[in-house]
Parts: C-alpha cells; sequence; structure tokens
C-alpha cells in the first residue's frame, strides 16, 4: 500500500510551482548560499543566476527539495528542438541508501513507504550523504541536521497528497498508490512510443529496490542528470569487505616480505 | 495554434486544457513565436518568425487557404464564408486597397497623419421608410435613421465583393514572401497552413490563441484582425474548439475593461463622452454613437446608456437632465498611458493615483516616465512593497546616479499601504470573459486597505467635500449614487468593518429595477425610460435573484460548465453561437453540434402566446442569439436591432449580423491588415513602399528620440517579454525569496552566434543600448533564439524579461529603460515587443 508520485516530464512545463509549493508547505526559507547581504539594504539580494538554462536551483539541499531540471537539445541549424523539463527529488527508495548507512535510525521508513528524517534523532554524522546514489540529502550547518523531501510526511497522513502534486498545473505530478500510478505510467508510455518517441522510458521500476517517486523520460536518464545504475552502497558491503579483507591480506604479506628483507640485511651491512 | 503568446510561461495553468487536448484528444499544438520557449517545448510544432512579422504570416495563410482546392471543393467553406462573413458585400467603388497604393489605402489625409472612411464604405440599396414618423424616445431617433441594407453578390465574382478585395489584397503574401520577410523556410510556414486548414471545416475546427505578443505592435489591433479573418474564412467562429481566444489572465484585467478602466470607454464597451466629436447633448451621442451601429444589437444603445448614468446618480439623473449626461465629464482627446505621462512631463498634470501599477519599470522609455513623475505636485502610489514608483524620488537610478538630486524634485509621495489579492473580497473576470468570486483568505494587516474601500472612502469624503457646492463641475461627484455599506453579516468575519459592499457593487453592475431595486435577470430587461439602473450591460445576469451571485457557482462538467462562474454576456461562453449551425439551423455536423434550431420546441412569446420553433442548446450554453428567430427569418429593412437581424445573421454585435473579413468603419489605419514594418526595424519593408503603420501613433519630443529605418547604431532586433517565475514589474515576486532565488538577475536571451560575433560570453554580463539608455544584463547564450535571413541579410534577435527594477531581492536593470513611446494607433498600446538595439560584451560602465 505505497504511496508514492508519478513525474511525467512529457507535460512538465517547468514551471517550478512544485519548487514553490514545497517551500510553502514545508516552511523552508530561501536557500542561504543563494542570497547575500548589500549595504544599505535591509533584505539580503540574490546571486545564485547560473546561466545554466532557466535552471538557478542548481542542485538539491537542505533548503531545496525540489529542483526542476532543464536541457536543451538544439543543434546548429535548428532542425532537432527540444526542451526538457524535469522535477527532482528524493526518491523514496525501496532500498535506501541514507536510511541503511544512519547509525541512530534517525532516518526511518513509514507504513506509506516513504523515507523520512526525524529531526529530533539525526545527530549530524553525515553517513547518509554519500549513501545516496542521486545526492538528495544534504546538511543544514543551521540545523545540524539532514534534510529532505519527506513526500509531505504529515500531509499524507491526514488524508491529503503532496504539495507539489496539488500545485503542478499540467498534472506531470501525480500522487497516489504506487501500483494505480505504475499503471498511469505504463499507459503513458505505451502512448508515447506509439506516437514515434522510442526513447522514451519509465525510470524507477528496479532501480535502488524500485522508486516510490518513479519518472517517465523522454532521453537516456543519464540526460536527465541520473545515474543509469545507481548504486546502494549497502549492496556492495560483501564486495567492499572482501576487497578491505583482500588488500588487508595484500599489505601484510608485502609488509612480511619488505622486515623478511631488512632481516637478512642486517648481517654484515651498513645500515640505512 | 498559439502565436503572440507564451502560454505556458504565462498562464500555466490555463494551459493544462491544450496540453490535455494534446495528450488525451490528438490535438496538434503550433506554436509561431522568434523564440523556442516553455510553450514550443510542449507544443508539437514550432515555427519561428522574425517578431514584428505576423500580419505577413497570417495573411499568407489566409492566401493560402482561399487559393486551396479544398476551400474551393468542400461546400462548408462557401457556405459559411457567403452566408455568415461580409465577403459578398460590395463596397464603395472609389476604395484603393495598399496595391493600388504603395501601402497606404484611400482616404489618407495629405499630411499622411490621419484616414477618412468615406471609400471604405459598403454600397446600400435605397434607405427604408422609417418606422415612425415622430421621435417620442432614443430609440425612435434610431428607427428613424436606418440606413439601406448593404448590397451583396453571393457569386464572390464582382471585383467590388469584400471576397475579391481581400484576394488581391493578399495576393503577394505568398510562402516565398514569408520566408524573405519572417525568415521562416517555406516548408515550415506550409505546415502550419495546411495543419490549420485540414483541421477545420464541418467536423473540426481549430482555434488560435494569442496575448500581448500580438498586442503590443504598432500594427497589434490589425494582427488580431487578421486572425480573425483567417477563423472566419475557415468556418471557424461561433464553434465549439474554435474561434479567437485572447489570453486575459491576470488580475481581472477583462475585469478592468469591461467596467472600464480605459479612459475611452464606459461600462460595457459604450464610448465615452467625448468633447471632440458630436457629444454635446445626450440626444447628439445617441445619434453619433448609436446611429451606426442601430441595425445589430446595439440597437439598444439608448438602454445601456441612459441605465448606466442611472446607476452613477440615482435619483439626481432625470429625463429633464438627460439622466446626467450634461455634467458627466468628457475627455477631449488621448488619455491613455503614454500620452499623459507626456503631459505630466510637459508639468499639465499635478496629482496622480498610481494604484497596483508601477510605471517607473514599467512604462515605455522609462528614464523619461521616472523624469515625468518628478514634474508632479503629488503622487499617491498604492501597493504593498515599496515599488520603483514609490521610491523613484530617492533611489531611482537618476537619482543614484546623480544626474538628477531627490532634493530638487518636488513632488509629495504618499505611500498607502494596499491589501493583496488574498485579502480581497470581490469578483475576478478573466479570459473567456468568465466572472468567477474571488474569496478572501485572510484580512490585511494593519492599515493596508483593499482597492474598494481605499476607492469607496476617497468617494465618500469627496462626496462631503463637494456637497455644498452650486459648480457645474462638482455636480458628477456630489451626486453619485454611493450606497455600497456593507450588511453586517458581509463583514462578520472581516477585521476591517467598513469595507464596502462587493456585492452591492456587483449587483449595480448587474442592474436592478430603480423602484423595487429587485436584480435584472437579462440585458434584454434595459429600459432608456430611467427605471432601470445598470453599471455594464454585459455584466446583467450575473445576479438574477437577490443574493444568488452566480460568480459564486462553482460545478464544472467537462464542456461548457454553464454552472461554473458567469460568462458575460448571459453566460454565453462562445460568442456568436448561432454560426455553429448551418443556414437551415441544423448542427454542421454531430461532432461539433451545440446550438441548433428545433422546429418543434414549444415557446412562449412576450404577450404569453405559445409558438412554435426555438434555437435550443443542450449542453447549457447560452444561446447567443435571439431564441425565437427562425433560420429563415427575413429582418426587417426598417428595424434596429433583433428587428433588422435575419435568421441567418449570426454576428449580432455587427451592424449587417456577419463576420467581417473587411472593416468598413471602427479601426483608424485601414480596412485590412497589412505587413507593415515595427516602428525601429532593421529592414526596409519588402511588400510596401510604405515602411510603418503610417498612422501610428508616435511622440516626437524631447527625451523620445526614435531609431532610423536600417540604422547601423542599431541593428539588432530586441523583444521583452515576461517569465512563469516573476510578475510584471515585480512588485508581487521579487520580494519574495522563494521567488527571487529562482530568477535572481536580469539575464538577456542571445544566440550564440550574435554571442560569438560580440565575444558575448554564457553568464557573464552584457550591456544592451538604444538611443534611449542602456542596460546590463547576464548573457544566456541559448540556440532557442536564432538569427533570422531576411531577404538574404542576416538579422539578429535578442530576447530581455522585463521584470527587474532596483528594489527587492532580485534586483536588476530596468529593461524600459530601452525601449520608446509609440503606440497602435487604435488603443495607443505601446510596441513593447519589438524595436532595436545594440550590444557589447561588459557592463554599462565598462568593466567586464
Amino acid at each position: 500500500m505505497a504511496k508514492g508520485m508519478f513525474v511525467d516530464t512529457s507535460i512538465c512545463t517547468g514551471c517550478k510551482a512544485c519548487q514553490v509549493a514545497c517551500k510553502e508547505w514545508n516552511e523552508l526559507p530561501g536557500e542561504p548560499a543563494h542570497f547575500h547581504k548589500v549595504p544599505d539594504r535591509p533584505y539580503q539580494v540574490a546571486i545564485n543566476f547560473t546561466g545554466n538554462s532557466y535552471d538557478n536551483t542548481g542542485q538539491l539541499s537542505a533548503t531545496d527539495w525540489r529542483h526542476v531540471r532543464f536541457i536543451e537539445q538544439f543543434n546548429e541549424n535548428r532542425t532537432e528542438a527540444r526542451w526538457y523539463f524535469s522535477s527532482d527529488s528524493c526518491k523514496h527508495c525501496n532500498d535506501a541508501g541514507c536510511l541503511n548507512a544512519c547509525p541512530v535510525k534517525a532516518i526511518v521508513r513509514t507504513d506509506m513507504g516513504n523515507v523520512f528524517v526525524q529531526q529530533d534523532v539525526c545527530i549530524g554524522c553525515k553517513y547518509c550523504i554519500p549513501s545516496c546514489p542521486y545526492g538528495v540529502i544534504s546538511f543544514s550547518e543551521q540545523s545540524g541536521t539532514v534534510h529532505k523531501c519527506t513526500l509531505c510526511n504529515d500531509r499524507i497522513h491526514n488524508g491529503l497528497g503532496t504539495a507539489c502534486a496539488k500545485a503542478c498545473p499540467t498534472g506531470s505530478i501525480s500522487f497516489g498508490e504506487v501500483e494505480e500510478l505504475k499503471k498511469r505510467a505504463d499507459a503513458r508510455l505505451a502512448q508515447l512510443k506509439m506516437r514515434g518517441f522510442t526513447k522514451a522510458n519509465i525510470y524507477g521500476y528496479t532501480e535502488a529496490g524500485s522508486l516510490n517517486v518513479f519518472y517517465l523520460f523522454m532521453d537516456e536518464p543519464s540526460v536527465y542528470g541520473q545515474p543509469e545504475h545507481p548504486v546502494v552502497p549497502q549492496r556492495r558491503l560483501f564486495r567492499s569487505a572482501a576487497i578491505t579483507v583482500l588488500t588487508a591480506v595484500a599489505m601484510a604479506v608485502a609488509a612480511l616480505i619488505s622486515f623478511r628483507e631488512q632481516g637478512t640485511k642486517k648481517n654484515g651491512e651498513v645500515k640505512p | 495554434m498559439i502565436m503572440g503568446s507564451n502560454m505556458a510561461e504565462c498562464h500555466p495553468v490555463a494551459f493544462r486544457w491544450p496540453l490535455k487536448a494534446k495528450t488525451n484528444h490528438g490535438a496538434v499544438l503550433m506554436h509561431v513565436d522568434p523564440r523556442f520557449t516553455r510553450t514550443s517545448a510542449l507544443c508539437d510544432i514550432h515555427t519561428p518568425i522574425r517578431a514584428g512579422t505576423d500580419i505577413t504570416f497570417l495573411g499568407a495563410i489566409i492566401n493560402h487557404v482561399i487559393n486551396s482546392h479544398r476551400w474551393n471543393t468542400d461546400p462548408f467553406f462557401k457556405e459559411y464564408v457567403v452566408n455568415y462573413t461580409n465577403a459578398a458585400t460590395l463596397v464603395n467603388p472609389d476604395f484603393k486597397d495598399t496595391e493600388d497604393l504603395n501601402g497606404v489605402f484611400s482616404g489618407l489625409s495629405a499630411d499622411g497623419k490621419a484616414y477618412s472612411y468615406e471609400t471604405w464604405s459598403y454600397q446600400r440599396g435605397p434607405k427604408p421608410v422609417p418606422a415612425v414618423s415622430e421621435v417620442k424616445t432614443f430609440t425612435d431617433l434610431l428607427l428613424q435613421r436606418v440606413p439601406g441594407r448593404p448590397k451583396t453578390d453571393p457569386t464572390l465574382k464582382n471585383t467590388h465583393t469584400v471576397f475579391q478585395i481581400v484576394k488581391k489584397h493578399y495576393k503577394r503574401y505568398t510562402p516565398e514572401m514569408v520566408e524573405t520577410i519572417c525568415g521562416c523556410p517555406k516548408e515550415m510556414f506550409l505546415k502550419v497552413a495546411e495543419t490549420l486548414l485540414n483541421n477545420s471545416g464541418r467536423d473540426k475546427t481549430s482555434n488560435i490563441t494569442y496575448a500581448v505578443g500580438w498586442t503590443q505592435h504598432t500594427v497589434g489591433v490589425q494582427i488580431i484582425r487578421a486572425a480573425a479573418m483567417l477563423q472566419a474564412l475557415l468556418g471557424n467562429i461561433g464553434r465549439p474548439g474554435g474561434g479567437v481566444l485572447a489570453l486575459r489572465g491576470h488580475a481581472t484585467i477583462q475585469g478592468s475593461t469591461d467596467i472600464a478602466t480605459l479612459y475611452h470607454s464606459l461600462p460595457g464597451y459604450l464610448n465615452m463622452p467625448d468633447g471632440r466629436k458630436n457629444h454635446e447633448t445626450f440626444k447628439d451621442f445617441i445619434l453619433t454613437e448609436a446611429v451606426p451601429l442601430s441595425t445589430s444589437y446595439w440597437g439598444n444603445y439608448p438602454k445601456f446608456a441612459v441605465s448606466y448614468f442611472k446607476a452613477q446618480w440615482g435619483d439626481a439623473a432625470t429625463k429633464e437632465n438627460n439622466y446626467g449626461y450634461d455634467y458627466h465629464p468628457k475627455i477631449t482627446g488621448d488619455h491613455s498611458h503614454l500620452p499623459m505621462m507626456v503631459d505630466m512631463m510637459n508639468g499639465k498634470i499635478k496629482g496622480f493615483f498610481v494604484m497596483g501599477q508601477n510605471p517607473a519599470v514599467g512604462g515605455q522609455n522609462a528614464r523619461y516616465q521616472r523624469k515625468a513623475l518628478a514634474k508632479l505636485d503629488w503622487m499617491v502610489v498604492r501597493d504593498f512593497f515599496e515599488t520603483e514608483t514609490a521610491a523613484f524620488w530617492r533611489n531611482s537610478p537618476e537619482v543614484t546616479e546623480g544626474e538628477v538630486k531627490s532634493s530638487d524634485i518636488k513632488t509629495e509621495v504618499f505611500f498607502l499601504p494596499a491589501a493583496m489579492v488574498s485579502e480581497m473580497e470581490g469578483s475576478f473576470t478573466n479570459t473567456q470573459r468568465l466572472l468567477q468570486q474571488h474569496e478572501k483568505a485572510a484580512d490585511p494587516p494593519d492599515d493596508a486597505r483593499s482597492d474598494i474601500w481605499f476607492t469607496y472612502h476617497l468617494g465618500k469624503q469627496l462626496k462631503t467635500m463637494y456637497a455644498g457646492s452650486k459648480n457645474n463641475l462638482d455636480w458628477a461627484i456630489k451626486n453619485l449614487y454611493w450606497e455600497y455599506e456593507p450588511e453586517p453579516p458581509e463583514v462578520a468575519n472581516f477585521r476591517i468593518k467598513d469595507e464596502p459592499s462587493a456585492y452591492k457593487l456587483l449587483k449595480e453592475i448587474n442592474g436592478y429595477t430603480w423602484e423595487d431595486k429587485k436584480p435584472l435577470p437579462s440585458f434584454a430587461n434595459l429600459k432608456e425610460d430611467g427605471s432601470t439602473v445598470c453599471g455594464a450591460w454585459i455584466y446583467t445576469g450575473v445576479i438574477t435573484e437577490e443574493g444568488v451571485n452566480k460568480a459564486r457557482n462553482r460545478e464544472g462538467d467537462n464542456w461548457i460548465s454553464p454552472n461554473w462562474g458567469f460568462a458575460w454576456p448571459a453566460n454565453r461562453h462562445i460568442m456568436y453561437n448561432r454560426a455553429s449551425a448551418d443556414l437551415q439551423g441544423r448542427p454542421w455536423s454531430e461532432k461539433k453540434k451545440l446550438v441548433y434550431w428545433d422546429p418543434n420546441k414549444e415557446v412562449k412569446d412576450p404577450t404569453g402566446k405559445t409558438i412554435l420553433g426555438s434555437w435550443v442548446s443542450p449542453s447549457g450554453e447560452g444561446i447567443d442569439f435571439l431564441p425565437t428567430k427562425a433560420p429563415a427569418f427575413r429582418g426587417r429593412d426598417n428595424g434596429i436591432g433583433f428587428d433588422w437581424l435575419s435568421g441567418n445573421d449570426p454576428f449580432i454585435m455587427r451592424a449587417d449580423g456577419k463576420a467581417w473579413l473587411f472593416a468598413p468603419s471602427g479601426l483608424v489605419d485601414g480596412p485590412l491588415p497589412t505587413h507593415y514594418e515595427p516602428y525601429e526595424s532593421p529592414v526596409q519593408n519588402l511588400l510596401h513602399k510604405q515602411q510603418a503603420n503610417p498612422v501610428a501613433k508616435t511622440w516626437k519630443v524631447p527625451g523620445n528620440p526614435y531609431h532610423e529605418v536600417a540604422d547601423p547604431k542599431y541593428p539588432i532586433v530586441v523583444s521583452t517579454y515576461r517569465l512563469t517565475e516573476h510578475h510584471l514589474t515585480g512588485v508581487m515576486t521579487r520580494w519574495l525569496p522563494w521567488l527571487a532565488e529562482l530568477m535572481p538577475e536580469l539575464f538577456c536571451e542571445i544566440s550564440p552566434e550574435l554571442a560569438a560575433e560580440k565575444g558575448i560570453k554564457n553568464a557573464e554580463y552584457m550591456s544592451i543600448e538604444t538611443a534611449r539608455g542602456i542596460i546590463q544584463a547576464r548573457a544566456l547564450v541559448t540556440r532557442r533564439m536564432r538569427p533570422f535571413t531576411i531577404n538574404g541579410k542576416t538579422v539578429h534577435e535578442i530576447g530581455l524579461p522585463w521584470h527587474w527594477g532596483w528594489q527587492a531581492r532580485a534586483e536588476g536593470d530596468v529593461v524600459n529603460n530601452l525601449s520608446v513611446l509609440v503606440a497602435d494607433p487604435n488603443v495607443t498600446i505601446h510596441e513593447g515587443k519589438v524595436f532595436t538595439c545594440n550590444v557589447r560584451a561588459g557592463k554599462r560602465g565598462g568593466a567586464a
């Protein structure tokens, strides 16, 4: 009975209502790194122009839980002319690297399947950050804890959907039961393929144990800044451990060889 | 076809519907625009054209359509066009077209400044014998002056038919000409033309949607006319899925022209009493304004006008004083924004109320406008942040850069806090003429007040101050009917108890009988004898019974949704919908059925007698016609209004009941849209000797220098436009951190080709300059901008979103420092969408 979101990027207009609705509901401030103080002004001024299409947000952060990406695909004579938009957020992975990494179980999965950081438990160790294959979860200097999209945990446990889905003017982001959303996504994918959009694909059925927030992309996931094969670090524990052990053994052997040589040289040789 | 609009950008919520049509119903969306925008990204086709060449493109579609095999062989088109448009009407044989006169029409004055319309008139039959011999009422005045019926040739062969004139006028608008003038490859143009043609007819209709990308040109009104002509030729008007849709989304902007914040209109699109016209008495006013329109539904003009005056002055408006007409202010010229600012610069304006407007940033030639503000004695600014206009005297660029000293600015500025949209109760009227009630979500804080609070209490104070005056000039305010005190239940939940009643205002706009104050159900109930009050006749019907405001309705049905809000007029969503049925009153097709004639339907006539036959509309859509007028009904030659109109005259607001392919009157710059270059252009007009609109409004005054045609100093075309993230001059958005960080700084969209030529690098500063000013912006180098090849020469275009000013969290230079005062001559809208400039790398001071 997992709840999630289906993000149909083929009908996203890149309006960023999702970014703003998220901030409004969660009472998040403007991203501090985007503003600076200016003399004789009582307010801080925004300085985050990137020159990267219409994307001045840049990345997810402790205060940016949604981030719309803009991808321009134009050839020189403009016979190829495409502008793709995609609203990125936490994917509430069913095999969540962040949850797996947390040493104090601050990060939990609720009865609705969403991955949630309990702010009063988080100790700010940041182990979760490199564990996320998507670069989602982020640390806040101000709170000393990590933050990310909660799937509007308070709203969904009170009969409402997510704020971003509510605000989305075209229905590109829809909230609901993941199984229902998958049916809708499959139908939309089939429709697009029939209309000649052969590169269209669904991202999230198998990645990271399957994603509760999954996407319909019009091109390869890498075009949208998503890894083709996201790695949940904990799934490499045996391999990592094995490599560590092998390395330790190799080091030990190398040390033994080195010290044995040392020993033979002791008899009648000049010391180094 | 979305053209002259960036719908997904500026109307993102409305855009869900075209998008649904595309994803769920196979609609083809085409975007014709100089830039590749967020709209283009979601459309099936993007067709690039050079800014300002829309008429060439549209005229070429017209030419393509009327010469096409399909249009000439599918009987639908001829049936619609011959019967529902003025294609068959014969025009004055003295008429000369732009093809005859090197780009101007006959009737241009010797100094080339104005047209007279005599040669554009229809040929008419003899005048009928008047239906009345004495004049007892204003309506009788009209009945005595009914003109002869227009002469027609339904075969369309006569050279003086509108059709032949249109054909000749657009003959040179070929796909090759489109490629030459618009810089749009022929195949891309033909794809659009063919798609529209193939998607029109009995079973299919096409829609054209536009916004300020069309209006803000010196030929703005003519561009829209061209689209209307095209849709009329394709049989798309008055039919579901067809039409020409003007996007009027922002803050009740449709309502603001309906209830007339325009200087030249009275509410409901009556004309303002005008000192320059023959408007001396009310009788003169009726003769001048209503006679030319009497054979349309405007034949009821006297009823609309008297009811409006009665709404203004209640008991003080009597038959004896012509319902107060004699005291109503008259305009004496063009008092719209641009000439007003010129008058202000010349010291003619002493005081200025600026409410929800920010001319220091939003005004053309903004430096000029800011300097004009300094000439005022006083200015009242109502807004919820200190706008650039409110702050101009202390920190405008002219002040901070030392050009002007604050201490030299004598203007006394009053800055009053205004309530925000969500803190106000009342109705909005937006796109599709839909009135929707807008409910207050929170009280305004502290001293912030709504616009109606301010206006109402100001009016009360003024009435008190003028109470003892005997001066005729004060009569109008002294005698205002100003009864909008709220009933206690209305303000029970409001913090501000003296908020006027928005309901009473809407009820007055709707209209009621003066004696018993009962709301009027329809504008058909309006009278010219002073017994009815009506602020704006087009809104009648929003309140048909006391306390029931249809603007509050919220029942949608995925089709016409007659129970969602109230669409004026009379809840008719698709105007002229009699045209959705053929000559016999049958739907053109089952699929496109909307309004049709049921010969067996029993209805009661006004005397109570039962008659057979009525137009019906099962969807609940309002019938934009007299319900009992049979398709076969032949109008009376000496009647007015519905009596004159026949059963096959769907265009009931036109004096001949037909859609106008040719406009014999009403527009000051020609009966047919013609390609004119923008006032500032890097290229010569390749179609005509006449370069630009000969009667465009210009102000050759100090501080408003124009560029020469193909001025080598300013060879680059510049367009200004908006983004989703910000709203207009940014007063509602640049102060909010959440929005400021989405689009923090002014940027300029520039093609890689132009950027390379000028050494401009992405994300670094560049400067843009015109004779009016110079600004700096971050460069956004993108292939979404492209160079155009015009007649073998490369023409570059850049784009500037104009939201920025020097106040607020997201700050940037004022784009309008670059633009100039020049306007469309019909409505004085500024040409903001295209002018010329030059660019270079680096900040405006010279630094990188």
